[in-house]
């Protein structure tokens, strides 16, 4: 499926690698294994370089997401804000830490450095809805929400509208 | 010429020079971590900082070229603080547990440490911690003791063009990994050592043995035996401060035996064994047309390599066993009939200056009824350590000569040991099987040094073959390719993953001393040149081996004793 993707970019040119992992995750919502060595055959490089990369930015992702994903924004204004305590009670509600998916995969929990909402700080967003000036009391009630809902296609989950 | 003044002292330089490289030849040491000489500078570490006049910064001298006027201070009070902080960042990270480390006093940040004269921790925090990789038989990585400066990365992607490892992660979390951080024993990795013989520290290093043979040798029922490698020889006495280069066979042979031995015999024997195979199959497929060129199949870490990455060109690496396999296969089979020892008792260990060996001795192919051709084997550096712990004082060893029969070699046989060597033995004896006349100049220096590819090519009774010698792993893909699309013109090719071949083994003695693969080299050519049989044929306790045995090279017997075969592990 991901291989249409290297048509649009020349074979043995290690300049393209970063395009080419960007759209091989736009289709699957994270790095599979397989799709990751034939980028490496098709830019020519060892599987160990291409995997360096893909570890090395934080936009690339190595384990599929859970069907929904749950970021907390930790910039300035949401930490002055308690979104330490926000992150706390998600991670002990769904019993992971930030950048894990739960066993059942209904949730991935990651942190954003800003997500530039400051002005309804603290703000989480889940998928692609905000929500702003949340308080830790309501936490439970809006994963509630989300785990009844029917799960979300890759590209909402990605955050990419 | 560009003029510079380095610490008030006027130097002349060429023009594209580092500073590093011009306060060197003025005699001035500037200290190093990341550098790799030939290699294109990263500048990585920072450690070769020094000071420019008119530069705000330090500038890291390993990355910096010379120009005309350049005012350097490599030994400021500024560089020297510098300096000292980096050493001190680096070893708050890193485990500190010299004295139980397998490089105690051949560390180079332990070097570093005592250089700058760290006496205190001033940036206790927070260090890493990984896991150890044990995965594989011939190399462990212990990433908590790595420094980061990635000279193995660069060793492995840019001289053996393997890539089995990279940097992975970023900042505090960075390591160097295998591909989603999988041992080494399931990755692409050949296991040459390359990056052993490059570590400043202990992040990589071989597997040991030595307790599986100590006990061996402490077990009464056990007949043990050693064989030893050509190129250990010509590099062992570096360890014990011996001029580079030296010949220590005798002492070898001594120290062996006083380590409890029952025999100690040559891998050289086995190496004119292989030549009588390997030769004998070249000129059978020369003569009927099988698959052309045929490789040579000596060194385990190119054979791993091609099972790797071109499986379906399998056909045309020689089913020879490596020379020390057939040397275990022949004590556990002839031998141990010769002298009436049940085979299942003989512990054959091969001190080896290679890592791959290790893995290639537990190679299931390489073993018959579970009983393995050779039980362990130990490298150069490991007996070394073993020499030290019997209290071994080896530059005092009386010198003596292999036991026989699996001791007698020819001269063809020692220079196994170096890139080129395994060509020239079996030219030397392929001209007399094809023409029955015997070669007058032995020396092809054509295929000595260090080129990359090396060539040659022979007219033997009107039949023209040529030959080429593939020097260290990196250079084989060009060869691989041509054989691929069927343009390649080689009938036979040599290929040892190591730079230099085996006298440049992951193995060997661990310094930076640059002219280390030269004078070694030369050391096997000289054994050689001193010998009175150059030529494989010509050993006589071969000869009476395929009298009393295998009756012929290549025969039924001889296949099933001294060859092999091998799988693809593409994945």
């Amino acid at each position: 499926m991901h291989k249409q993707i290297f048509e649009k970019y020349p074979a043995k040119d290690k300049s393209n690698l970063i395009a080419l992992l960007q759209g091989v995750q736009d289709i699957y919502g994270y790095l599979p294994e397989g799709a990751l060595q034939d980028v490496a055959d098709y830019v020519g490089l060892p599987l160990s370089r291409v995997y360096g990369v893909a570890t090395f930015y934080n936009q690339f992702r190595l384990t599929p997401l859970g069907e929904n994903v749950i970021r907390v924004c930790r910039g300035t204004a949401c930490h002055v804000c308690n979104s330490a305590n926000i992150l706390f009670t998600l991670e002990t509600n769904l019993g992971i830490s930030a950048g894990q998916t739960t066993r059942d995969k209904r949730f991935t929990l990651e942190t954003v450095a800003c997500i530039g909402a400051c002005s309804i700080a603290p703000v989480i967003t889940v998928n692609d809805e905000y929500h702003g000036k949340v308080t830790v009391k309501e936490i439970p009630n809006i994963l509630k929400k989300y785990n009844a809902a029917k799960p979300v296609n890759d590209k909402q989950k990605a955050g990419i509208k | 010429m560009v003029e510079l003044t380095i610490n008030k002292i006027k130097v002349k330089a060429e023009e594209g020079m580092t500073i590093l490289d011009a306060a060197k030849s003025a005699g001035i040491a500037v200290p190093t971590l990341c550098h790799i000489k030939n290699l294109f500078p990263t500048g990585a570490c920072r450690i070769c900082s020094v000071e420019v006049e008119g530069q705000r910064g330090l500038i890291p001298s390993c990355a910096y070229p010379v120009y005309d006027g350049m005012v350097v201070d490599t030994n400021s009070p500024r560089v020297r603080k510098a300096r000292k902080t980096i050493v001190e960042l680096l070893i708050e990270n890193h485990p500190q547990d010299c004295l139980i480390c397998v490089r105690n006093k051949n560390c180079e940040l332990q070097d570093l440490s005592a250089q700058y004269g760290i006496r205190e921790h001033r940036y206790a925090g927070e260090s890493k911690d990984h896991a150890i990789d044990i995965s594989s038989p011939s190399m462990e990585r212990d990433p908590a003791k790595c420094i980061l400066c990635g000279r193995c990365v660069r060793v492995c992607n840019e001289v053996q063009q393997v890539g089995a490892i990279d940097f992975t992660k970023r900042g505090f979390q960075s390591i160097v990994t295998t591909p989603y951080n999988k041992g080494l024993n399931i990755s692409d990795c050949i296991l040459c050592g390359q990056c052993i013989l490059v570590c400043p520290t202990a992040a990589l290093r071989e597997k040991g043995q030595l307790k599986e043979v100590a006990n061996a040798l402490n077990n009464k029922n056990k007949f043990v035996v050693a064989q030893i490698a050509p190129a250990v020889r010509a590099s062992l006495g570096e360890e014990y401060n011996m001029p580079l280069g030296t010949d220590v066979t005798g002492q070898l042979v001594t120290g062996l035996k006083r380590l409890g031995f029952k025999r100690v015999f040559d891998t050289n024997f086995a190496a004119d064994l292989t030549i009588m195979e390997e030769a004998t199959e070249l000129v059978n497929r020369v003569t009927t047309k099988k698959p052309l060129p045929m490789f040579t199949s000596c060194c385990p870490g190119w054979v791993k390599y091609i099972e790797h990455r071109r499986p379906e060109l399998l056909k045309h690496v020689s089913t020879c066993k490596s020379p020390h396999e057939m040397e275990g296969a022949v004590l556990k089979t002839y031998y141990a009939k010769k002298i009436g020892i049940d085979p299942k008792d003989i512990v054959v260990v091969s001190i080896m200056p290679c890592t791959v060996k290790k893995f290639e001795s537990h190679r299931p192919e390489l073993s018959e009824d579970y009983m393995p051709d050779v039980d362990a084997v130990l490298t150069t550096r490991e007996l070394v350590r073993y020499f030290n712990m019997a209290g071994i004082d080896f530059c005092d060893l009386p010198g003596s000569e292999f036991d026989n029969p699996l001791g007698e070699s020819t001269g063809a046989a020692v220079i196994f040991g170096t890139s080129g060597g395994v060509m020239e033995a079996a030219i030397r004896t392929a001209y007399n099987m094809i023409t029955g006349k015997e070669l007058e100049k032995l020396e092809f220096e054509q295929i000595r040094g260090f080129d990359g590819i090396k060539e040659l090519s022979l007219n033997l009774n009107g039949l023209e073959l040529n030959f080429a010698v593939v020097n260290g792993i990196g250079n084989v893909a060009k060869v691989l390719d041509e054989v691929e699309n069927g343009t390649c013109k080689y009938h036979f090719v040599e290929v040892m993953a190591c730079p230099g071949g085996c006298i440049n083994g992951g193995g060997q003695p661990i310094h930076q001393k640059p002219e280390k693969v030269i004078k070694r080299v030369k050391a096997l050519y000289e054994i050689d040149s001193k010998m009175i049989h150059r030529k494989s044929h010509e050993n006589e306790a071969v000869k009476v081996l395929y009298k009393e045995f295998f009756g012929e090279p290549n025969s039924h017997k001889a296949h099933e004793i001294l060859h092999t075969h091998y799988q693809s592990r593409k994945k």
